[in-house]
């Protein structure tokens, strides 16, 4: 008796193809450093994120010393803001990330199964708030309520489900008629145990192709918003914070303006060839 | 086609009442009020300036009575300048918005569709690889990192081009915001350009084309870019709405006098009347260009019309 070849499943195979794609595999491994450095960099110095050293104010970086980035015009240390700020901007990228995928989900996923008038009328709402626009709603929201922190994660998060929504909307209309999913509704089993049971874990491929594009997307408004001094507030600061701050000050102290900027820009780059070589491994048309 | 386009054009109408009830309320059920300055005026003059601009009536009546004047296209008083209205200002600086919007739109397009065909026709070669390369990097680096490094580069390094500002028609005041601008959806288009022509090119109705024996020049130009256009004019509505909100940023950085500026800096003053007049002209601006965009597309692919 031979043992059977071991099977290949979706994600085997999504897993080679992944590992075989260079640049996908380079940008996790830059990303994996920025995200280790974020997490434990400000412990390296002896600075906090808003000590003030009088004796060097817009000082260029240097290695000797412990202004590895240089200071900024009030003289707070460069390399722990950055990395701060890199902290908040990662982090409202995961979070506000995480709440459009719970509605987008959510809603994609009773419209396609529901069908019907349930259905036309859910995607007709999604219709008109599409062409809202958003950003701008955004924007009234963090004047009128106050620029707080967890109001960012939930507008930018509640302004992204849309996408999500159309695109586990089209996913579910395909997989509800397969027959995985009638034998489960022969076999008695609630609605939203279906949903939860048979047609998500199917969606997780097209659902983590587009997290990882939808992250760089919610840092980019993150930082918008900071740069236009309408997202965290002093002493917090972000990526865009930073590099508005960076900018105002750039001819004098241009290594205020790169270092946030580059930082931002590698992990937007890292983000975005990690979701297009996902997309190439789960979905494997060439392109 | 005339049927098809009453048919959107109705279902304009409730997108529009959303907005206008959305932003409506969200900014009065804001805590604060338009004149809460440090010092509190004396109760008389409150309520004389509540009464002036109405915020004494309840808040339906308030609601009805700007629907009113929207639908006679006024919308209102400024708060921070009372000498001008809410109509005034925007008028003022949607020409100078317009002219960098559709600049940047322009050029995006030309470019993004030469880039993106360019890039298709010689897929896996060398050409290929750097426009893609180019789009991840366009894709990657906001345009308010963009624009700082351009102006040191070009404004404080070379002195080439004049670091801000905006004189009429002046090209090189025009130059480098409407390049920063353009910028991302250029890489955007490109994107969308190559991967359809390649989707395209590999259909039959190119296979029998050729089998034809049709010259690859008419292959290309008369089979191929007619419907390869089609995912990229669906991206102009958001490419618009990318555009107007990019123009924020653009316009504050360059120190433009746009409508952008109006809106930053009436967000930050908490000028309601004009925040909410800018936000419903942006967004009837959008559903607008959505419109005229699903008009194009009715018109370039005969399925949509009748279905």
């Amino acid at each position: 008796m031979t043992t059977p070849p071991p099977g290949r499943s979706l994600w085997n195979d999504a897993r080679h193809r992944l590992l075989r794609n260079r640049a996908a595999v380079a940008a996790l491994v830059v990303l994996g450093l920025i995200v280790v450095l974020v997490i434990a960099g400000p412990w390296l110095s002896p600075w906090q994120l808003d000590d003030i050293d009088w004796d060097h104010i817009s000082t260029p970086p240097a290695l000797e010393g412990s202004h590895w980035f240089g200071t900024d015009a009030v003289g707070r240390d460069l390399f722990v803001r950055t990395l701060h700020g890199g902290r908040i901007s990662l982090l409202v990228g995961l979070v506000a990330t995480a709440v459009s995928l719970v509605i987008g989900v959510t809603w994609g996923a009773v419209a396609g199964y529901l069908g019907g008038r349930i259905d036309s009328l859910m995607m007709r709402i999604v219709d008109v708030l599409y062409a809202m626009p958003f950003l701008f709603f955004v924007i009234l929201l963090m004047v009128f309520f106050g620029r707080d922190i967890l109001l960012i994660f939930v507008a930018i998060g509640a302004v992204n489900w849309l996408d999500m929504a159309r695109i586990v909307r089209g996913q579910t209309l395909s997989l509800r008629r397969r027959e995985f999913v009638e034998a489960a509704v022969v076999g008695g089993q609630s609605t939203a145990r279906i949903l939860l049971r048979h047609i998500v874990p199917n969606l997780l491929g097209v659902v983590a192709v587009y997290v990882t594009l939808t992250i760089p997307q919610v840092i980019l408004v993150e930082s918008f918003l900071s740069f236009l001094g309408l997202g965290v507030q002093e002493p917090a600061t972000s990526w865009g914070a930073l590099v508005n701050e960076g900018a105002q000050d750039m001819e004098s102290a241009p290594w205020s303006l790169l270092f946030p900027a580059g930082f931002l820009a590698a992990t937007l780059f890292c983000f975005n060839f990690i979701g297009d070589g996902l997309r190439d491994a789960l979905d494997p048309r060439d392109r | 086609m005339l049927g098809y386009a009453f048919r959107r054009l109705l279902q304009a109408i409730p997108t529009l009442l959303v907005l206008v009830t959305l932003a409506f309320f969200m900014i009065r059920l804001a805590p604060g009020g338009p004149f809460d300055a440090e010092k509190s005026l004396p109760p008389e003059i409150q309520a004389n300036l509540d009464r002036k601009y109405h915020l004494d009536e309840p808040l339906w009546q308030q609601y009805l009575r700007y629907l009113g004047d929207l639908a006679r296209g006024d919308l209102g008083p400024s708060f921070q300048y009372p000498d001008y209205s809410v109509n005034e200002l925007i008028a003022s600086g949607f020409p100078v918005s317009a002219q960098l919007g559709a600049g940047a739109l322009a050029l995006a397009l030309v470019l993004g569709l030469l880039l993106g065909s360019l890039a298709a026709l010689r897929q896996n070669r060398f050409s290929d690889h750097a426009v893609m390369a180019l789009a991840m990097t366009g894709i990657s680096i906001p345009n308010f990192v963009l624009a700082p490094l351009l102006i040191l580069a070009f404004s404080v390094h070379l002195g080439w081009l004049p670091a801000g500002g905006w004189e009429g028609n002046r090209f090189s005041h025009a130059l480098l915001p409407t390049l920063t601008l353009a910028l991302p959806l250029v890489a955007y288009i490109a994107r969308l350009q190559r991967g359809s022509l390649i989707e395209v090119l590999r259909s039959p109705a190119i296979r029998t084309a050729r089998a034809k024996g049709l010259p690859e020049y008419l292959v290309i130009g008369r089979h191929a870019l007619k419907p390869a256009l089609l995912p990229v004019v669906s991206f102009l509505g958001p490419a618009a709405a990318g555009v107007l909100t990019g123009s924020v940023v653009i316009e504050q950085i360059f120190g433009i006098p746009g409508l952008g500026r109006h809106f930053v800096q009436g967000a930050l003053n908490r000028d309601y009347t004009l925040v909410l007049g800018v936000v419903i002209f942006y967004g009837a601006l959008i559903v607008l260009f959505n419109f005229l965009v699903d008009l194009l597309y009715a018109w370039l692919d005969p399925k949509v019309r009748y279905r």
